[in-house]
């Protein structure tokens, strides 16, 4: 079974949690042309590496950053939004 | 042991004529490369030299023949889809399929055992009547079917789901559905190819591609460098490896899919069932297999590694559609990469990259499309320009924000 470890709760199955997606940073609508947006709406980072990801613990409700390697399902840390960084 | 495979034994050579040559060496320059030794790769390879004349070709391959998407999928062909685009593109790979055993002289043991996609709500039924118009309006066999109909064509099945589940109120059903054997598909291919004078070169891994003032000029391979001013990139699953090297931004993003085959049983289901409900499409290969597929994987990943959470939800799916497979046990099972696409619509054609093709974005609908795509492609490849089937499905609908919504794809819930 594969266990993640979630900042709050620690280690827990894999069952607990959902994918959110990669951690982007919403650029101003306003400044950008039509172009851009579009590159900011659908384009991803999907190339192989170390990944920064969106993850939520199901159970308590808890979003955090997982950094994972997508070509190894590894996951290297995980933590809090704004948080200080723990080894994961 | 049969006269047929003792030669093998005592024949110091091989026996037979090989499918296709082991080409020496690279030469240090071709008209077109083709990155991906699979289906689409082979297909357009094939066309390239039919179609088009275009002989001076590479196709190259990291790995072996068909080991990615071609040999991994659950080997279904279907035109039901949705948007007027994807119905009449699959409508032209269903054409081609029904007669490529003859024209590539190869039993690709095409079989036409009717489809059905299961609607377990009123919301589904909807989905699958809206489908049935367009198909109906664009010619295709396509019609909504009653759970009577449903009992009456695969008596096995639980139409109350094993009361765990909403039960079955209905079906899209599409006669022509198909199951082939995917392999022969791209062996098929690779002899057409070969025979017209390109050359297949496997275990060659591409590492660079070479840009100069926005052209291509050449590709990097672990074998050598290779002039050339066409690079058709057919790597389905790997592609954002390729699209790194070029710097082209997509909404790729890769997810695994698993599959499943169980032990051989007697031919007892002619059908292909798909519920996207219990998110399972099931039918019975040439070989008595039931060969099962699930949906994606819920999480980006570029890795094959097979789970037990997948044989285990698949598992259960079997058994509330089918309660007699209680004793039948799974052979094996796999993944295969998926690059999925934000409307579930493939990515090909030209890219603003001058002399850099792309044929992508296959997700779960790249096996049914082998042959279409490699028909447009090669004439994309050769004409510059997008062939008309394909327009809608170039990267730049996205910066135009013109998406090809494909609720017909089997990944969707619906």
């Amino acid at each position: 079974m594969k266990i993640i470890n979630c900042p709050i709760n620690g280690p827990r199955p894999l069952q607990e949690f959902h994918f959110g997606g990669e951690v982007r940073t919403m650029p101003d609508p306003a400044e950008l042309t039509d172009q851009q947006w579009a590159d900011y709406v659908f384009n991803r980072d999907g190339e192989p590496g170390v990944k920064r990801e969106w993850w939520y613990h199901v159970p308590s409700g808890t979003w955090f950053i997982a950094e994972r390697d997508n070509r190894t399902d590894e996951f290297l840390r995980t933590y809090l939004y704004n948080a200080e960084r723990t080894d994961g | 042991m049969p006269h047929r495979l003792l030669k093998f034994a005592l024949s110091k050579k091989h026996p037979e004529p090989r499918m296709f040559r082991a080409p020496a060496g690279l030469k240090s320059e071709y008209d077109a490369v083709i990155i991906g030794g699979g289906g689409h790769g082979l297909a357009a390879a094939y066309y390239l030299a039919k179609d088009h004349g275009i002989t001076n070709v590479a196709v190259l391959e990291k790995g072996y023949l068909g080991g990615g998407g071609t040999g991994r999928n659950t080997a279904i062909v279907r035109s039901n889809y949705l948007t007027p685009e994807g119905v009449r593109f699959y409508q032209g790979s269903v054409e081609l399929f029904q007669d490529l055993s003859r024209e590539l002289n190869l039993n690709l043991f095409y079989s036409e055992r009717g489809h059905f996609t299961l609607a377990h709500s009123p919301a589904s039924l909807r989905t699958q009547r809206w489908r049935a118009e367009v198909n109906k309006h664009l010619g295709i066999n396509s019609r909504v079917v009653t759970p009577a109909f449903i009992k009456e064509t695969v008596p096995e099945i639980d139409l109350s789901v094993g009361g765990q589940q909403a039960p079955i109120c209905g079906a899209l059903y599409h006669p022509p559905g198909a199951i082939a054997r995917h392999d022969a598909v791209a062996w098929g291919y690779a002899r057409g190819a070969d025979r017209r004078g390109v050359e297949i070169h496997q275990q060659t891994a591409v590492t660079d591609i070479e840009i100069r003032d926005g052209a291509v000029a050449g590709v990097h391979t672990d074998k050598g460098f290779i002039k050339t001013r066409k690079v058709l990139s057919a790597v389905a699953g790997w592609t954002t490896h390729i699209t790194k090297m070029v710097g082209l931004r997509t909404p790729l993003v890769i997810h695994p899919l698993q599959a499943l085959v169980t032990e051989p049983l007697k031919p007892w289901l002619n059908s292909i069932v798909v519920s996207a409900s219990l998110h399972l499409y099931v039918s019975q290969s040439s070989r008595g297999e039931l060969v099962a597929g699930a949906s994606l994987d819920p999480y980006e990943l570029i890795s094959m590694r097979s789970t037990l959470d997948f044989a285990e939800g698949m598992s259960a799916g079997l058994l509330d559609l089918f309660p007699c497979l209680g004793d039948i046990k799974v052979l094996r099972q796999w993944a295969g990469l998926c690059d999925m696409t934000p409307d579930f619509s493939p990515i090909m054609g030209t890219t603003p990259i001058s002399g850099f093709y792309i044929d992508a974005g296959w997700g779960t609908w790249g096996f049914k499309a082998t042959p279409i795509s490699g028909k447009t492609m090669a004439f994309t490849v050769a004409e510059d320009r997008d062939h008309e089937l394909i327009t809608a499905f170039n990267l730049s609908r996205f910066n135009r924000l013109e998406l090809v919504g494909e609720k017909g794809a089997a990944s969707v819930g619906h």
